[in-house]
Formats: C-alpha cells, structure tokens, sequence
C-alpha cells in the first residue's frame, strides 16, 4: 500500500523507476536467455535456429515449452502445441493493452512483436496511460535486447555452462512475476481474480498439458470482476 | 532439426501478439471493458508465479523454488527493488541446492 512519501514523491522520481526497473528486468531476462540458449542448443536447435527464435517468436515461456519437448523425444509438431497455447496469453496481453499504445496502424503492427509478459505488467503498473505506453517501450527494449543477447551467449557457450538450476535461475522468473503483479493488486476485484486464476492453473497441472492451466487461470477474471462489482454497488 | 516449425511457431506467436492491438486498433472501450481488461493479466501473472514455482511438466512438486518464492514474497512486502527481489529469489534457491535439498 502506497504511504505519504509515495504520494508525494516527484515525477521525475517515478519516471527514473520506471527506467530503472525496465533495466532490472531486462538483466534478469538476459541471465534466464542465457540458460534458454544453452538448453536449446543441446535440445537439438542449432544456434542460429535459437538466436531467430529468441529475435522472432520473442516470447520467453513459449521458447522453453517448445525445447522442452523436444529435449523430453518429441518432434517438431508436439512441441508446436504447447508452445502455442502458452503465447495465446499474448493475445490477452494485447487486448488489455490496446487502449494504450499508439493509434497508426504501422505504430501497432510494430509494438504487436513486444506484446510479452514483461512489457504488460510493466505498463499496467503505471496510473497514467502516457507513462503507460512509455514504460511498454523502455521494457520492450530492455527485454528484447537482453533476451536476444543472453540467447546469443547461451547458444555459443553450449552446455558449457552446467545446469542453471545451481544458480537459481528458475526461481528468479516466479519472484520477476510476482514483484510486478503486486502493485496491479490494488485494482478492484484483482486479489479475487490471482487468487482463483492461480489455485484453478495449479489444480489443472496434472490434468491437462502444459500451457493449458495458464491459460485456464483467465476463468479468475470472472469472479474477480463480480467481487469488483459488488463492491462498487 | 527443420527450420519450418521454428518459423511457424515465430509467425503465430506474431499473430497473437496482433489480435488486440491491429483489430481493436484505435476503437474507445466503455468503462466496463476497460475495467476487465485492466485485470486480464493479474490471474495469468498469478497463475505463471504458482505454476512455474511448483511444476515441473504436469507435476506438481515443492522443491527449493518455493522457499526462494517466499522470500521474494516478503521481499515484495518489504518494498524492496525489483532487481533485489529477482536476486534474493534466485540466492535462495542456489543456497538450498548448495546446501544439497532438492526437495
């Protein structure tokens, strides 16, 4: 909850926050690219299919299923599915940010590719929709940068680098999740709307195939949205 | 390995990136929807925390990532920075594999 100081901090304060947690995300996305070329390189991509992949598909979660799969036998087509369902959240993603990012179509078409995870949160995290759309641009940068870089230096170093769960890097990306949707938390019905989405996405692990709870977690819009009316009436 | 599913999956990770933003381009949203749409991302991100925290493929399991999950929680609580917060995570669970619990 915001205190006194907060509140009356300056501008010009909050917007070198904004730059500076666009880099904070930007670096930790870099070290979890770097894994993600690694792993990919000895799934059997080569490193330029890797580093096209990281340029082009650009959506982080989406990239691990896919050599997941693969990695675990699967072909090409297996791997496709998962893959998919865990972009179609992007879909989402861009739907929610419609209202703030620019009206040209061209303008559109180009931030499409930077519709992620990471830019979303960082944009519905600000109040003003100016602030909005530029923290979308300083992430966007900062993760697309990152990410393709960290993949570069993954996919050449191989499996030189051992397994990045010694370094904790699959913990990072949970706790980079969870700094940026607590502030989204304060929004009318949104606690409702976590705390069902999450427990419905973690019953339906074992049930359904990977990407599918994620997905499923939009059903906690639901009643997020009712307690949220309810509480206005 | 073919390069024709890796593009495929490039083109339609695209595409779904586009719907919102290149179809609903530039149209005013009531109140109402935007107020949806404002949530739209909280349970995706809340279910991405819990599940990438807790599952490996289709099962569930408690290994080190949920301690480094609660810390990042009280650190959240805490008000720290978000690259102490991503940082103090992955210490966590480092330090726990270190220690040799694999859960």
């Amino acid at each position: 909850m915001p205190s006194i100081a907060d509140v009356s901090t300056t501008t010009l304060d909050h917007r070198d926050k904004v730059s500076r947690n666009a880099l904070g995300i930007g670096i930790a996305v870099g070290v979890y690219a770097v894994s993600f070329g690694v792993l990919s390189v000895t799934a059997g991509l080569s490193p330029a299919q890797t580093c096209v992949m990281s340029m082009l598909t650009f959506t982080g979660a989406s990239q691990f299923a896919y050599i997941g799969v693969l990695a675990g036998g699967g072909g090409a087509l297996a791997a496709l599915g998962p893959a998919v369902l865990l972009a179609s959240r992007n879909a989402a993603y861009g739907l929610s940010l419609t209202p703030i990012l620019p009206t040209r179509l061209r303008d559109r078409m180009v931030a499409s590719q930077f519709v992620i995870d990471e830019t979303t949160a960082m944009a519905r995290s600000q109040d003003e929709p100016e602030d909005a759309l530029r923290a979308f641009k300083l992430t966007a940068a900062s993760v697309w940068i990152f990410w393709n870089l960290g993949t570069l230096i993954g996919a050449v170093l191989g499996s030189g680098i051992g397994n990045p769960q010694t370094y904790g890097l699959d913990a990072m990306f949970p706790a980079a999740f969870l700094a940026l949707m607590a502030p989204q938390l304060r929004r009318p019905g949104a606690p409702v709307a976590a705390i069902s989405g999450a427990l419905l996405a973690v019953i339906l692990v074992p049930l359904t195939p990977v990407g599918v709870p994620v997905i499923a977690a939009l059903a906690g819009l639901v009643p997020g949205v009712l307690a949220a009316n309810g509480r206005r009436r | 390995m073919s390069w024709w599913a890796v593009l495929a999956l490039c083109v339609i990770a695209y595409l779904l990136k586009a719907v919102g933003p290149v179809l609903a381009g530039g149209r005013e949203l009531g109140p109402r929807m935007r107020g949806v749409l404002d949530l739209v991302p909280v349970p995706l991100l809340a279910a991405l925390i819990l599940t990438q925290s807790l599952s490996t493929g289709r099962h569930l399991v408690i290994d080190a990532r949920l301690p480094a999950l609660a810390v990042a929680a009280l650190l959240v609580w805490r008000r720290a920075p978000f690259l102490i917060v991503v940082l103090g995570a992955g210490a966590t669970a480092a330090g726990l594999r270190a220690l040799g619990w694999s859960g």
